[in-house]
């Protein structure tokens, strides 16, 4: 039994070493993939660009202006006059948001250094016009809504004191793209191995192997195993490209210990396996695999939490993501790259991921079976 | 009237190089390596294979002839337990399908029809794949590896990919590969259809050395040369067995008369004898037409016949080929309804063609 497993083991992996496009792409797939999403997506919007309408037009009115400016959220890039110029240009998608500074605004000013001991009573000095349809955008501009206008009269306002302060444990400085790298392993991984089990096992059928294969003594389950196996390895290699390029390349620190982050590789790795098994049992052909790889893999980059927080979509969405072994994996690889998090603290997971390797492989085999009809 | 399969434990032949158990091997020694009744295979509304009844004799080759879609590749894949029949039972080597396939495994070999070796492999890379999965000990694989490169003269393409190599190359490596575990039934389905005549040759006298030293072979062909070379053979169309026997039996058989007819304007001669009850076939070869004419009462004297029909042109009885027989059975169905069933005729022919 195991000198067949071997077997079949050893021609994939020549088979593999043979195949230069498969091979490129275990290689560039996580390359690419992660200097696409390290350096592309951003939740934190910088440079929007935005319009002002002054109608005061006061050295206050331009220095406040420069200070907004200062914060780098927005680039004025246009000047209007009336409020419904201001709102066409928002509307033909020009500027993200015009900066609307009213008349009095030096009075408003001054009301607010002597209503300075209420500040209850403070009124705004200005106010954001934004194209909200885009939530980031919006939410940008409403971090301005409290900046500090010290330099505006060189005098001191008194900042109203919030009323909670807020840590940022693991990712002071907000950079989004440390929260990318520990979710983009769950995701290329789930693309290259659900992908490549899938393929291989339906390439034999169709290239015919399949038929002399099965008139052997090779069992469903020696087959299956042995396919598995070198695509284990393909995975690791994956993962060590995407955390060490990560590192070098957007200094995402790896804080837990590298044996529970294998182990949870592991895992996920042999559950992404066996759902493409279980996908080369149903499809006829190698296209047919691949859509249906793009049909787990959509779900797994929008529902397992790798884009948007899992705890803010709503309770029949989280049960599908549940589902997704990314998911899982998702949460395990950011626990431990990121917060140094036990294994054991995650076994939630690791459970999940061991029940969904062992439905997997008993599904896989028993409908694979070694007949043609 | 079939002995009852027997089997006997003796020493196997793969003890002397080593392959396999030492405990010795159970070698069949029955009649036939492949009895088969009433084996029958629906796809949906389809009936692939109706009713097949084979008895196929160990030690021989045997032949499946017929066109494309006769139910050949079907009736293989179900003997080498591919495909599960939806009716009836095979004994295979003695062993019962549908039930013994896993048995069976290391006793039969099978050729497909398309190259199922590894296109990105080479000769012995193929080859020692094979052997593992076989489960062969690795020092006697290497034996028996090197042996049939040297027998199928694959040596000068040994490190070469299989994608790469001709027809007859690729064609020598499956068979070394399906009898690679030395098995006592080889199944070939179509094994010559991608090489050229001189290859084809050649590779049936490789078939011959192979039936010699104890091997029963089933092949599948469309080329009647080939069916020929066959000890036996039944000829198959549309999933029905037309007829079973030694080439040479079965064209002695055959209920019908063959004539060659020459002289001027044999198409417009066609045309009218086709419209004919009696007329089995007209088929025109080079300068003459060679006609089948159903034995029946009014065809007793079938040139007297034809001569009342053919006008003043020159008329032959020739032997009849096994093309003939096969174009009489295949051919049977499409005029079967509109020929009067004569009950003597029936009779005559129903021993070899149903």
């Amino acid at each position: 039994m195991w000198n067949r497993i071997f077997a079949i083991i050893s021609k994939e992996l020549r088979q593999l070493s043979r195949d230069r496009m498969s091979f490129g792409l275990i290689v560039m797939i996580p390359l690419i993939q992660l200097t696409l999403f390290g350096y592309a997506i951003n939740t934190d919007a910088r440079m929007l660009p935005a319009g002002v309408l002054d109608m005061e037009q006061s050295s206050y009115s331009r220095a406040l202006i420069q200070a907004v400016e200062a914060s780098q959220v927005v680039q004025f890039q246009a000047q209007y006059f009336t409020l419904p110029e201001a709102e066409a240009a928002i509307t033909r998608g020009e500027v993200k948001a015009v900066l609307y500074l009213p008349a009095d605004l030096d009075g408003r000013l001054l009301r607010r250094t002597q209503t300075d001991a209420n500040p209850d009573m403070s009124e705004p000095i200005g106010q954001w016009l934004v194209d909200g349809s885009d939530t980031v955008v919006a939410g940008s501009i409403r971090g301005l809504r409290n900046m500090p206008l010290n330099e505006i009269r060189d005098q001191a306002y008194a900042l109203p004191t919030p009323t909670m302060e807020v840590v940022q444990y693991f990712n002071p400085e907000q950079r989004t793209v440390v929260n990318i790298v520990p979710g983009l392993l769950g995701i290329i991984l789930t693309m290259t191995m659900v992908l490549f089990t899938s393929a291989a096992i339906v390439r034999e059928r169709e290239q015919g192997n399949m038929e002399f294969l099965i008139t052997t003594p090779v069992q469903p389950f020696e087959l299956m195993l042995g396919k598995i196996v070198p695509y284990v390895l393909v995975g690791f290699i994956q993962i060590a490209i995407i955390l060490g390029a990560g590192n070098l390349v957007f200094d995402v620190p790896v804080r837990g210990r590298l044996d529970y982050l294998a182990l949870a590789a592991l895992l996920f790795i042999c559950a992404s396996l066996t759902l493409g098994l279980v996908i080369s049992t149903i499809a006829k052909s190698q296209l047919q695999a691949m859509q249906m790889t793009v049909f787990v893999l959509l779900p797994s980059i929008l529902l397992s939490g790798f884009l948007f927080p899992f705890e803010a979509m709503p309770v029949p969405a989280q049960w599908i993501a549940e589902v997704l072994p990314a998911t899982h994996f998702m949460r395990m690889s950011r626990g431990i790259i990121l917060r140094d998090a036990d294994i054991f603290s995650l076994q939630f997971d690791a459970l999940a991921l061991i029940v969904f390797t062992i439905v997997g492989l008993i599904v896989a085999s028993s409908r694979f079976s070694k007949r043609l009809n | 009237m079939s002995q009852p399969a027997a089997e006997y434990n003796v020493s196997s032949p793969f003890n002397k190089t080593g392959l396999h158990s030492p405990q010795g091997k159970t070698i069949f020694t029955g009649e036939f390596a492949v009895e088969t009744q009433g084996l029958s295979l629906r796809f949906g509304q389809k009936l692939a294979v109706d009713a097949l009844d084979l008895k196929i004799p160990r030690g021989s080759i045997y032949g499946f002839l017929g066109p494309n879609g006769s139910g050949k590749s079907t009736s293989i894949r179900m003997l080498t337990g591919l495909l599960k029949p939806s009716a009836g039972t095979a004994k295979v080597l003695g062993e019962t399908l549908p039930g013994a396939e896993e048995k069976l495994r290391l006793r039969i070999g099978y050729m497909t029809q398309k190259f199922s070796l590894y296109d990105n492999l080479s000769v012995q890379e193929n080859l020692d794949f094979v052997a593992r999965i076989y489960g062969i000990k690795r020092a006697s694989a290497k034996q028996r590896r090197d042996e049939l490169i040297e027998l199928y003269e694959l040596n000068p393409q040994r490190k070469q990919l299989a994608g790469s190599m001709s027809g007859g190359q690729k064609q020598r490596l499956a068979l070394a590969a399906a009898t690679l575990h030395k098995p006592e039934l080889l199944f070939l389905d179509e094994p010559t259809s991608a090489v050229d005549p001189e290859n084809r040759r050649e590779f049936w006298e490789r078939l011959f050395d192979l039936s010699d030293a104890g091997t029963t072979i089933l092949v599948s062909t469309h080329y009647m040369d080939e069916a020929e070379r066959c000890h036996q053979l039944a000829i198959l169309d549309l999933g029905v067995k037309r007829a079973d026997g030694t080439p040479q039996a079965l064209m002695n058989a055959m209920n019908a008369w063959t004539i060659e007819v020459s002289g001027d304007n044999l198409r417009a001669l066609k045309a009218q004898l086709q419209q004919e009850n009696e007329v089995v076939s007209a088929a025109q070869i080079g300068a003459r037409l060679r006609v089948l004419i159903h034995k029946c009462r009014s065809t007793e004297d079938p040139l007297l016949w034809l001569q009342q029909r053919a006008g003043g042109r020159e008329l032959e009885m020739v032997r009849p080929n096994l093309e003939d027989v096969f174009v009489n059975c295949t051919g049977a169905r499409v005029t079967q309804n509109n020929r009067h069933a004569d009950a003597d005729d029936q009779a005559e022919s129903a021993h070899h063609v149903e």
